[in-house]
């Protein structure tokens, strides 16, 4: 079993970003530069947020579009980025339905989530939890 | 400070020749740390002595701190102008997502100074500022400039939207700014100054990265800070019921000013407490950005329309404890629905509620007086509690098409100088008095405090705890209130919210200024706090202000307030004292 990142109920977001800045913080870096979460209003603050994470797909899109495979697939979903082999060429991101490739303008680098799970300890409402999945796929990484 | 961190960078815009820049100014924020303290430093650089508040000349200054973006709590935003609605110092600070936007796309402070000739809106992303015609928003209200902004430009997730409605474009002297829908710059009128440049909007965003001195004790200190603040009973509080939660007590108190301060207690207050705004239309909980609290209470207002069966609308509308005392308890609104159908509107209008509140109720009691009749207020009859006529002459007051209407577009002390009643006219220091009628502290707090807010030195609190166990001097309560009053300037420099104040303590301060570059000990702070607040004084020294001319309306001596025992010259010896304290400074 390996544990991952997940939404466990949007709705009860409130906009603090805590989740954001805990990422970024994370990485050793203070502000939202390196964050890999993004929380924005759906349309208007009045209608609530959607809570954009990596979602640790078992067979990552993201993944099968990496023309150099940076992007090695993990035990229990989601990637890790191998930094040397990734060209900067932003596929990774656009294959990504739900957005949850952040980049970094800095390096010209996809920011990937490594399910680390710090976010959850900052998110005072619920929102965010760590699930166990089910190790399925083949680990490459 | 950090020589690399961004704050240091001030972007000032010109509105009359479209052009910006980039300056450096470590010298403000080493000095004044960030904020108020900043801010006022660049009003008194770049304001001119006199100017009209609605000239190109005045500047509007925003200004975020060393904590922004770094600390949780540390989520408000400052503006400075000079107000058009006292004619002295303007200072306002909002929440939403607007210091954290500012800190993000690289700034310590922004400057917006000159007039465009046609209605622009400034989009500043990333370091680059675009100037937007923003003709086809004018005339439109706050929510749908917003949402059209929001539609048009990048940033979902990062940006603030600052916008004015229509009492901004009209130059309504208490027209606030709205951001992220349903927080506000609300006192003091930046709206109006807003409007007399043409600048319907700005929208900030950004993703930068602040330098810190040691990372490992960056993240153990964020963290009992956060800790403290997630478990902290006051948090609790505001979370669960937001400000709201202090109608109730106040009501019990008798200290909720009432129907024009005529009472100081509401029999309907139940109807109109947090509590039932909570159990019956609480729809939505909102943070502020970096604020884990999440304060923001919407209610979700569900009405039919009266054409066709089965045909409704729901409405989210924001409320919060002054709201409802202005808008509801000031003008005798005993319908919970009836108080949010009215919110909604001054919202739209994009009008300060408190503001709007207190002149709706001297209105009403002027003309309960014959001091007004329908042929000033265009037919219209106040009455409490009656939501018709004041949603009516909100409308009147943005269109102005009388005189009546124009000098109410002014405010209560303007109003009452050219109809009389000015011993019911309630503004302190020219600015309508918030939702407390505790004692003496909450009248000379606000008629003392240099923005004329409740928040500047929280003498209402002073009330409630301790002049209600023992009596004071008039001379140690105006200490006690100067010395809060120092205080939060360093408070609102860092930039953190007051609701934050348990939590920012003096102890804990240089530790989190070490984090941050600043090396400063209890003495410099304490210093830096009295500089910052002479800084201010002298400003509105400067424009004319006196502790010995203020008005006091005869309302607040006559009505009974729970604190006993204090009176006109009770309020005259502590602004004589504070007078000569002030005059000893050096720097004034």
């Amino acid at each position: 079993m390996a544990t991952r990142l997940a939404v466990l109920e949007t709705e009860r977001c409130v906009g603090c970003q805590s989740c954001m800045f805990a990422c970024s913080r994370r990485q050793e870096v203070a502000g939202l530069t390196k964050s890999c979460i993004g929380v924005r209003s759906i349309g208007g603050m009045e209608r609530g947020f959607t809570v954009i994470v990596c979602r640790a797909c078992s067979d990552p899109p993201c993944a099968r579009v990496c023309p150099t495979d940076a992007l090695l697939l993990r035990e229990g979903g989601g990637v890790r980025l191998e930094m040397k082999k990734c060209i900067g060429c932003s596929h990774c991101r656009e294959a990504c339905l739900i957005g949850a490739i952040q980049w970094d303008d800095t390096t010209n680098k996809p920011m990937i989530c490594i399910h680390c799970g710090y976010c959850v300890e900052f998110c005072p409402h619920g929102v965010l939890g760590m699930r166990k999945k089910e190790v399925k796929g083949h680990a490459q990484g | 400070m950090l020589r690399d961190d961004p704050l240091v960078n001030i972007l000032y815009i010109d509105l009359s020749s479209r052009t910006f820049e980039v300056k450096r100014r470590p010298d403000l924020f080493e000095n004044y740390l960030g904020g108020t303290g900043v801010a006022i430093k660049l009003l008194h650089e770049e304001c001119p002595r006199d100017c009209d508040p609605l000239s190109p000349e005045n500047p509007i200054i925003f200004a975020v701190g060393p904590f922004t973006a770094l600390f949780p709590l540390a989520s408000k935003s400052v503006s400075m102008f000079k107000s058009p609605h006292t004619g002295n110092l303007g200072e306002s600070h909002c929440g939403g997502r607007s210091a954290v936007a500012i800190r993000m796309a690289g700034y310590g402070a922004i400057v917006i100074k000159g007039t465009s000739d046609l209605p622009v809106y400034l989009s500043i992303h990333s370091g680059r500022v675009q100037f937007r015609d923003a003709s086809s928003l004018w005339g439109m209200g706050c929510f749908s400039s917003g949402r059209i902004i929001r539609e048009n430009e990048p940033g979902p997730g990062l940006r603030t939207i600052m916008r004015i409605g229509k009492a901004g474009e009209t130059l309504v002297s208490y027209a606030c700014v709205t951001t992220e829908t349903y927080r506000h710059f609300g006192r003091m009128g930046l709206g109006a100054v807003f409007g007399s440049k043409k600048l319907k909007a700005v929208v900030i965003s950004g993703k930068s990265a602040i330098p810190v001195v040691d990372k490992k004790q960056y993240r153990k200190i964020y963290k009992e800070i956060y800790d403290a603040a997630v478990k902290s009973p006051v948090m609790k509080k505001y979370h669960d019921l937001g400000t709201a939660e202090n109608i109730l007590p106040l009501n019990r108190f008798a200290g909720i000013p009432t129907r024009n301060l005529k009472e100081a207690t509401f029999d309907k207050a139940d109807a109109i407490s947090g509590e039932a705004f909570a159990e019956q239309y609480l729809g939505r909980r909102l943070a502020c950005t970096h604020c884990p609290v999440g304060c923001i209470h919407i209610a979700a207002l569900r009405e039919p329309y009266e054409d066709e069966a089965y045909f409704y609308k729901t409405t989210m509308i924001s409320y919060d404890y002054e709201p409802i005392y202005a808008l509801g308890t000031m003008l005798g609104m005993t319908n919970p629905e009836d108080f949010l159908k009215l919110m909604d509107r001054v919202e739209w209008w994009g009008m300060d509620a408190m503001t709007t509140g207190v002149v709706l109720a001297w209105a009403t009691e002027a003309q309960e007086r014959g001091l007004i009749s329908e042929k000033e207020t265009m037919g219209i009859t106040f009455s409490w509690g009656d939501p018709i006529s004041y949603i009516n002459a909100c409308r009147l007051i943005v269109e102005q098409p009388n005189e009546f209407y124009k000098a109410l577009a002014r405010g209560t002390e303007h109003a009452s100088s050219l109809y009389g009643g000015d011993d019911i006219a309630l503004s302190l220091g020219k600015n309508e008095m918030p939702g407390y009628h505790t004692g003496p502290g909450a009248h000379l707090g606000v008629l003392m405090g240099l923005r004329h807010s409740h928040l500047d030195n929280a003498g209402y609190s002073v009330d409630q705890s301790k002049l209600v166990k023992t009596q004071m001097d008039p001379e140690d309560l105006a200490e006690t209130l100067f010395y809060e009053e120092r205080w939060r300037q360093i408070l609102s420099s860092l930039v953190v919210c007051f609701f934050a104040r348990g939590i920012y303590t003096a102890e804990r301060l240089p530790e989190l200024l070490r984090i941050a570059g600043f090396d400063l000990n209890p003495e410099d702070i304490g210093r830096i706090g009295q500089n910052i607040y002479e800084e201010k004084y002298r400003f509105k020294t400067r424009e004319g202000f006196s502790l010995d001319k203020l008005r006091f309306p005869k309302r607040i001596f006559e009505t009974p307030s729970p604190i006993k025992a204090w009176d006109e010259t009770y309020l005259r010896r502590a602004l004589g004292h504070m007078k000569a304290v002030l005059a000893k400074s050096s720097h004034i």
